[in-house]
């Protein structure tokens, strides 16, 4: 998708345009990006507003000259995702958002100096390897706004003296990578939980701004490398639609094949690991067994397991393998029977049942506002499928259903998983035998340059949705090339989904969140 | 039936022959306490073995194959292994407290260990209040737990040890009272009587038919509780609490909790099969007078190891079917559920044994 026509809102007229919006319906905050659009542009904020129930999507965008001190009014009274998403604003970029009650940076070191995301910081220079342990403040900055233009400042308090913290992580073997959780506790009752990000930050934003196209391919891999295939078709899809090239119907449809082997893939390990998370083990080798067919899928045809490198900038690194559509056609029952087998041992038993129903449930409001899309979000009720929504590949001449549940919970949201793998079954079961002739890659020019402009691009990940923004002033590296995180939602989701619950549930919801670290830091 | 009396005796005789009374005594109790400690190392090697290889058959794998025929010299290979590890010093915590720890959970798993009846005459520890003895000494255990978590100064260990402490107290009451039950039919607290009895009448379970069944489904499930394991190992609950009150231990320290898990298991199945399954005593069906005879020819020891590994087998297959329970369903369990069950079953099985309803 082209962003053409991007409203540009003065910095004092944001929050009225805002609130209009949310008024409107405008209830879901998919992205909000962090910008240094150089000297005359100035810092500033892209904003993507999206209407739940018409999908109709709002782009804006603010932006503020002062580079010493760069003020914006903050949203995130309005949505409660753009807590976290203005706090990575500040860690990159600096920018200050008056009236955010939790100036904290979020991925980088508390004592980090300089903004690396600025196009004239020099974070190598002012950031030796640093022998001390990273400090970790109990409190935090609020910055307000004066009439009069000045700047005050107030301390809020995150952990006081008489909170028991416990740190869950970052090495901690239900947290799913290196994620730590300061946990205040009040016996085994969870009170507060503040997540703290970036042990495996790796700056792949920054990275991208000096790699060519088809270098930055090679990062989305590295994201959520559950959603390796989705991630990666996401940032194809942006290159060429930006630079108008067609891909084949045959690449669309084994695309779209990928895609949903790969969401196979990554629930059926959502499955195992909430298991081996809740101390049934059996059942998580039971769901090891079955991905090492979807690995073995993949290593024929793609040469990869994890980190699959197929996908390319016009089409595919190479033609599928002769045995694809009979190893995918052998799979397709097998995995329907073995569906049963997890529901019988697992599903059905009554500890499980007890340990997770009613358990850290989010409503509809709550997973809209903390932009919680993918399953968290359609076990709450929120159709927020975008191969619905805003159907990409071959998801238009499909049959399929969008599953949705009502309460939230955890057993909603490990059921919405387990019935998804059915119906990305029945996806791949209609493409299978009508895979079209054609090229499987485009010809392309050997250096990649996009058009000037701003795109944005849209996939369904295993765990939501992910998007790729870029801005391109023509070169052949990009200028911008922001990842909406799937994940970064659901862990700021975390706290409100967990309090009052019990330290065993913070596995559970954490489980059931389903979330990928590397996505998360990125 | 081969009474083990035989073989003590003439080497009660034998020493006495050589030396005066109080050494042969000394001697004695050196061998037994050497043949206890080898029968412990040994019996967890082959607990150890054996859970590997069928939670490996559970879960679809092979399970240890590399070391030895069929990986049988694998648990060897990881005992040496945890000989030769470094016991690390931590700082900040309470010396005394952490060194003293695990020796307690040992010892009060070997005082139970020696307490189980092997043979028709092969008790180590027999005396008439036996039942009694087994359940006190068995709770200097969670003193072990408890310490270790407190004098760790770790809050997992802390967590750990508070929910162990909550449980295995919780649970004992049960298996007090199931234990109790057994009693108000059998009549004795000695094992070897126990044991005597049901070889001449029966085993319990039969003898005691609907209570005493109830009471072995109740005792197995808290027995598997009292031994921290899962779907009961909230203690150690590794995926919230990493390892729960042992997490600061390392070496044969950390060895000695892992050593007196197994145990607690075979011994917590040794236990049921002695008050349930007859201990020593052969399967009989009254009336086939060839059947019995044959059986008797098997030696009460292989009945008695028999009986435990089958039990020890149902505990493992609970372990690897069940996820974890969360600490206050646990307890829940316990308080609403199986306490007064066995109150029941404690009153049901007196009106029984009064009424003679009993075989």
């Amino acid at each position: 998708m082209t962003l053409d026509n991007i409203k540009t809102l003065e910095p004092s007229q944001l929050r009225a345009e805002m609130q209009g919006l949310k008024a409107k319906g405008f209830d879901y905050l998919s992205n909000l990006i962090g910008m240094d659009w150089g000297e005359e542009g100035g810092l500033g904020v892209v904003y993507c507003v999206e209407n739940t129930q018409t999908h109709e999507q709002v782009w804006l965008k603010t932006a503020t000259a002062d580079r010493e001190q760069p003020v914006l009014p903050t949203v995130s009274d309005l949505w409660d995702i753009a807590n976290i998403y203005e706090r990575e604003a500040y860690d990159f970029y600096g920018i200050i958002f008056a009236g955010h009650p939790d100036m904290r940076r979020i991925f980088l070191r508390e004592d980090w100096v300089g903004y690396p995301m600025r196009k004239d910081d020099k974070p190598a220079e002012q950031n030796p390897l640093r022998m001390t342990n990273e400090p970790l403040a109990d409190d935090t900055t609020e910055y307000t706004m004066q009439p009069d233009g000045t700047l005050t400042t107030k301390k809020n308090v995150v952990f006081g003296p008489d909170d028991y913290v416990v740190n869950i992580g970052p090495q901690h073997p239900s947290t799913h990578g290196v994620l730590h959780f300061r946990v205040a506790l009040d016996g085994e009752i969870i009170r507060k939980i503040d997540p703290v990000l970036g042990y495996i930050h790796r700056g792949v934003e920054k990275l991208n701004e000096s790699y060519t196209y088809p270098q930055t391919l090679a990062l989305t891999d590295r994201l959520d490398y559950l959603g390796a295939m989705q991630s990666r078709h996401a940032l194809c899809m942006c290159i060429e639609k930006a630079m108008g090239i067609e891909v084949s119907d045959r690449v669309q449809v084994v695309r779209t094949i990928l895609d949903e082997l790969q969401r196979i893939d990554s629930h059926i390990l959502f499955f195992s690991c909430l298991c081996q998370d809740m101390g049934a083990t059996t059942a998580f080798l039971y769901g090891f067994r079955d991905r090492e067919k979807i690995l073995d899928i993949f290593e024929e045809t793609c040469g990869g397991r994890l980190i699959i490198n197929y996908n390319t900038i016009g089409g595919l690194m190479a033609d599928i393998h002769p045995n694809f559509q009979k190893r995918v056609k052998e799979f397709i029952p097998y995995m329907r029977k073995n569906i049963k087998e997890y529901h019988a041992l697992f599903t059905g038993n009554v500890i499980f049942q007890n340990r997770s129903k009613g358990i850290g449930p989010l409503t509809k409001e709550q997973a809209i506002s903390f932009g919680c899309t993918g399953g968290t979000g359609r076990a709450a009720g929120w159709a927020n499928d975008v191969r619905k929504n805003h159907p990409y590949a071959a998801y238009d001449r499909v049959e399929f259903n969008q599953v949705l549940r009502e309460s939230g919970d955890s057993f909603d949201r490990y059921m919405i998983r387990l019935d998804e793998i059915l119906e990305s079954l029945n996806i791949i079961e209609q493409l299978i035998d009508n895979i079209p002739e054609g090229n499987y890659k485009e010809k392309t020019k050997p250096i990649i340059k996009v058009p000037e402009g701003t795109y944005y691009q849209a996939v369904e990940t295993s765990r939501g949705e992910f998007g790729v923004f870029l801005e391109s002033k023509g070169d052949k590296s990009p200028y911008r090339l922001h990842y909406r995180s799937t994940g970064l939602p659901l862990v700021a989701a975390m706290d409100t989904a967990c309090r009052g619950f019990k330290i065993a549930d913070l596995v559970t919801i954490g489980g059931t969140m389903d979330y990928i670290v590397p996505d998360i830091d990125r | 039936m081969f009474d083990f009396k035989v073989v003590t005796n003439w080497i009660d005789t034998l020493l006495l022959s050589f030396l005066p009374g109080w050494a042969a005594t000394l001697v004695e109790c050196v061998l037994v306490a050497l043949a206890i400690i080898t029968l412990y190392a040994v019996f967890a090697i082959i607990l150890i073995y054996m859970e590997r290889k069928i939670c490996a058959f559970f879960q679809c794998r092979l399970g240890p194959n590399r070391v030895g025929k069929w990986g049988s010299i694998q648990v060897l290979a990881d005992v040496l292994k945890m000989l030769t590890k470094e016991i690390i010093d931590m700082k900040n915590v309470d010396r005394l407290l952490h060194k003293m720890a695990p020796f307690l959970v040992i010892v009060a798993s070997m005082l139970t260990f020696a307490c189980l009846p092997w043979n028709k005459g092969a008790e180590v520890l027999d005396f008439n209040i036996g039942i009694f003895f087994f359940l006190a000494a068995g709770s200097i255990g969670v003193v072990g737990i408890l310490l270790a978590g407190w004098s760790s100064n770790n809050k997992y260990a802390l967590i750990g040890a508070m929910r162990s402490g909550a449980q295995i107290i919780s649970y004992e009451v049960s298996i007090g009272l199931v234990m109790l039950t057994m009693i108000v039919l059998t009549g004795t607290m000695s094992f070897s009587e126990i044991c005597q009895q049901q070889a001449d009448l029966g085993w319990n379970i039969f003898r005691g038919h609907i209570p005493a069944v109830l009471c072995f489904i109740i005792y197995l499930i808290a027995g598997n509780a009292e031994c921290n394991r899962g779907p009961f190992d909230m203690p150690e609950a590794e995926s919230e609490l990493t390892a729960g009150y042992h997490v600061e231990y390392s070496g044969m320290h950390f060895g000695f909790y892992y050593l007196a898990e197994y145990l607690n298991l075979f011994i917590c199945a040794g236990i049921a099969s002695t008050i349930f399954l007859g201990g020593w005593a052969p399967f009989h069906i009254p009336g086939l007078e060839g059947f019995n005879h044959v059986m008797d020819y098997i030696p009460g020891a292989v009945w008695m190891v028999g009986k435990t590994f089958f039990v020890v087998f149902l505990l493992m297959w609970i372990r690897w079917t069940f996820p974890r329970l969360r600490i206050d369903q646990l307890l829940a369990l316990e308080w609403k559920y199986l306490m007064p069950m066995s109150l029941v079953l404690l009153v049901l099985m007196a009106v029984c044994v009064s009424l003679g309803l009993t075989f």
